[in-house]
């Protein structure tokens, strides 16, 4: 069992005009075997969240605590985080040319894992795992994301949640951009994943659609910098049809 | 006067041409020519040094010869190199017989066993050969010379220079190219190490239908000045002519410099040309200059392109990279060597390619990579 615990937490981002407060008071719990939805308007600092969790050094964090199964989360590097079990699906996956997709997992299996795998158990454990989100074997010869479609970016960061098996990932907008077979392919891929580790998933979205696939068993709404709503399943139901408005109403 | 011969003032091309030193005036480091130069450590390579000595050349088929004997058709355009010539006394010739076909590669090791030497070496590939020379430049002293390249009517040639060297080391080169019809010519230069390194690529087509394929790596890191100037004269119609050069500046003080001119003279109808460097700044204090420049005389061309970038590290490449629990240095590592992965993937020979690759990895600091034994 773990659980991911964010309390009131406030980060803000360097702009030209000075530092911008995005998150303004997080409070935020994630546990194993459960799945999480957070929906929120655009702008309202869910990457951001995503990427404060991981670690983005374009965000300060300004008060408010990361713990993973009571362990500080906010004073470990980047890729400590992930060997401690966190991972991100980003919402736009970066292109690293000249770097192939094989190279790039088996290192990062490789440091998750504390070990190389047996190459030719690798082979296999990568051929298969491709094969389960449909991917053709070929991607792993191509350079990391570079030319991928949307589609195929976010893919292959479903490749990478099976492949590292952390036990909390957050996926932001992973559904956008994907036609409705690709939904329903890494909607498996997830929900496998979640069922084989019993990892605990936030979901960030913008649409009730993944949410037919995958279930929450909570739904936060986000808005300006935090979590305004909590609900159940439902919950996603009526944004869905009434959108956020009654969250983002002026206030000034 | 001298024997020298007037050019015509073209902003891009070399202004005299001599045998005689005396024929050139002695550069300050103001001059154009110079100024971005690591003047200090070259300038010793204007002054004749009785006690230096020749760069030795081996290899298979490689002879070294008696200066007279050897008949260059190349005639020096500075004077650092009109001093070398002037007072190299052996030379290294490699002559490809014409219709001769080497699968394998033609290795050249370069030494020298003064603390100061000069150099001159012959490639001359024969009509319609076709070879591949590795030439393993491991500096040890200060060297001033020329890799003189004949590619003849029809031949293809693939040259790779690799030069490795400390930073005591000063390298002043010129390294010319003369492609007769039809010729392909790939140079691939890598400059893994090395203190003052100047090089200077010159490329001229005797006859139409020429292709030259310029690729370069170079590392520079403290202590080092790697200096490039590429110059394509295209005077010839339906010439080819392709550059890509990349460069990493590793630590503070490490310096780069890449000039590349290419003039396309008004007979030149039908040209293709393409030059680009990129540069990866990877630490505050270093400093890489680029200047591409393209001069043309005519509009009638294939197509006529240039680019330059020097960037900064990719922070959201190292950040994706790092996020998958690969530790900073081996995503910095990774970045780079994918950085330098697409210059490499256009050397036609893979294991030179490999070689390289290995070489640019050790210098970074890497001993093998995962997933490399795939
Ligand atoms: N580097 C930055 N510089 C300036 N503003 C930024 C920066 N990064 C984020 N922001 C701002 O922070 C706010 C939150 O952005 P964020 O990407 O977290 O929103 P989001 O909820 O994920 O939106 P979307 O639904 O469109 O994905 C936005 O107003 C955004 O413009
Ligand atoms: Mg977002």
């Amino acid at each position: 069992m773990s659980s991911l615990l964010i309390t009131d937490l406030y980060a803000q981002v360097e702009t030209d005009q000075g530092p911008k407060d995005i998150l303004k008071g997080v409070t935020l719990k994630i546990e194993s075997g459960r799945t999480y939805a957070i929906m929120g308007p655009n702008g309202s600092g869910k990457s951001t969240l995503a990427y404060v969790i991981a670690g983005h050094p374009r965000y300060t964090v300004t008060s408010g605590t990361i713990t993973l199964d009571g362990v500080d989360v906010l004073s470990m590097s980047v890729d400590e985080r992930a060997r401690a079990g966190l991972f991100l699906a980003m919402q736009y996956p970066v292109e690293v040319p000249g770097v192939s997709v094989a190279n790039f997992l088996r290192t990062a299996v490789t440091a998750v894992r504390g070990e190389a795998p047996k190459l030719r158990l690798w082979i296999k454990e990568m051929k298969e795992a491709m094969a389960a989100i449909q991917m053709d074997s070929s991607f792993a010869e191509r350079n990391l994301n570079e030319g991928f479609s949307g589609g195929e970016k976010k893919r292959l960061e479903i490749l990478q949640l099976a492949l590292l098996r952390p036990k909390i990932a957050v996926l932001d907008e992973t559904d956008s951009g994907l036609d409705v077979d690709a939904l329903r392919v890494v909607s498996e891929g997830v929900n496998r994943f979640r069922d084989e580790t019993g990892a605990g998933t936030l979901l960030i979205t913008h649409y009730t659609r993944i949410l037919r696939y995958i279930k929450p068993d909570v739904v936060h709404v986000f808005a300006d910098g935090r979590i305004v709503e909590t609900g159940g399943a439902e919950l996603a139901e009526i944004l869905e049809s009434e959108g956020y408005e009654r969250f983002t109403t002026v206030k000034s | 006067m001298t024997n020298a011969v007037v050019v015509p003032p073209l902003d891009l091309a070399p202004q005299t041409r001599s045998f005689d030193p005396a024929a050139f005036i002695e550069p300050t480091s103001r001059d154009e020519e110079w100024k971005f130069s690591a003047f200090s450590q070259l300038k010793q390579f204007f002054i004749a040094d009785q006690s230096a000595g020749n760069v030795h050349a081996a290899g298979v088929g490689v002879n070294m010869l008696d200066i007279h004997q050897v008949a260059s058709t190349w005639i020096p355009t500075d004077l650092a190199a009109a001093i070398a010539r002037a007072n190299v006394t052996e030379a290294g010739v490699l002559e490809i017989e014409a219709q001769s076909v080497h699968k394998e590669p033609i290795v050249i090791d370069l030494t020298t066993s003064t603390t100061k030497a000069y150099q001159h070496i012959e490639i001359v590939a024969g009509r319609l050969s076709d070879a591949t020379v590795v030439i393993r430049q491991n500096l040890t002293s200060q060297i001033n010379g020329a890799t003189v390249v004949t590619v003849g009517d029809g031949a293809k040639l693939t040259v790779i220079t690799i030069i490795d060297g400390d930073t005591s080391t000063a390298l002043a080169l010129q390294l010319p190219v003369s492609l007769g019809r039809d010729a392909y010519f790939t140079g691939a230069l890598a400059i893994i190490g090395g203190g003052a390194v100047r090089i200077q690529n010159a490329i001229t087509y005797t006859a139409p239908g020429g292709t030259a394929e310029l690729f370069g790596v170079f590392l520079s890191d403290t202590g080092q000045h790697i200096e490039q100037r590429i110059f394509v004269n295209h005077d010839q119609p339906h010439c080819k002519s392709d550059v890509m050069y990349k460069g990493a500046l590793l630590n503070p003080g490490a310096r780069s410099v890449w000039i590349g001119d290419v003039l396309v003279r008004k007979e030149a109808i039908g040209t293709d040309t393409h030059q680009v460097n990129r540069n990866l700044v990877l630490s505050d204090g270093a400093r890489a200059d680029s200047v591409p420049n393209l001069e043309l005389e005519t509009g009638d061309i294939v197509k006529a392109g240039h680019a330059s970038a020097t960037g900064r590290f990719d922070d959201e490449q190292v950040f994706y990279l790092q996020s998958r629990g690969i530790p900073l240095d081996t995503a910095r590592q990774l970045v780079v060597r994918g950085f330098f992965a697409e210059v490499l993937g256009r050397v036609g020979n893979t294991h030179w390619r490999d070689e390289l690759l290995a070489k640019i990895s050790q210098r970074l600091g890497i001993e093998k990579f995962e997933g490399d034994d795939e």
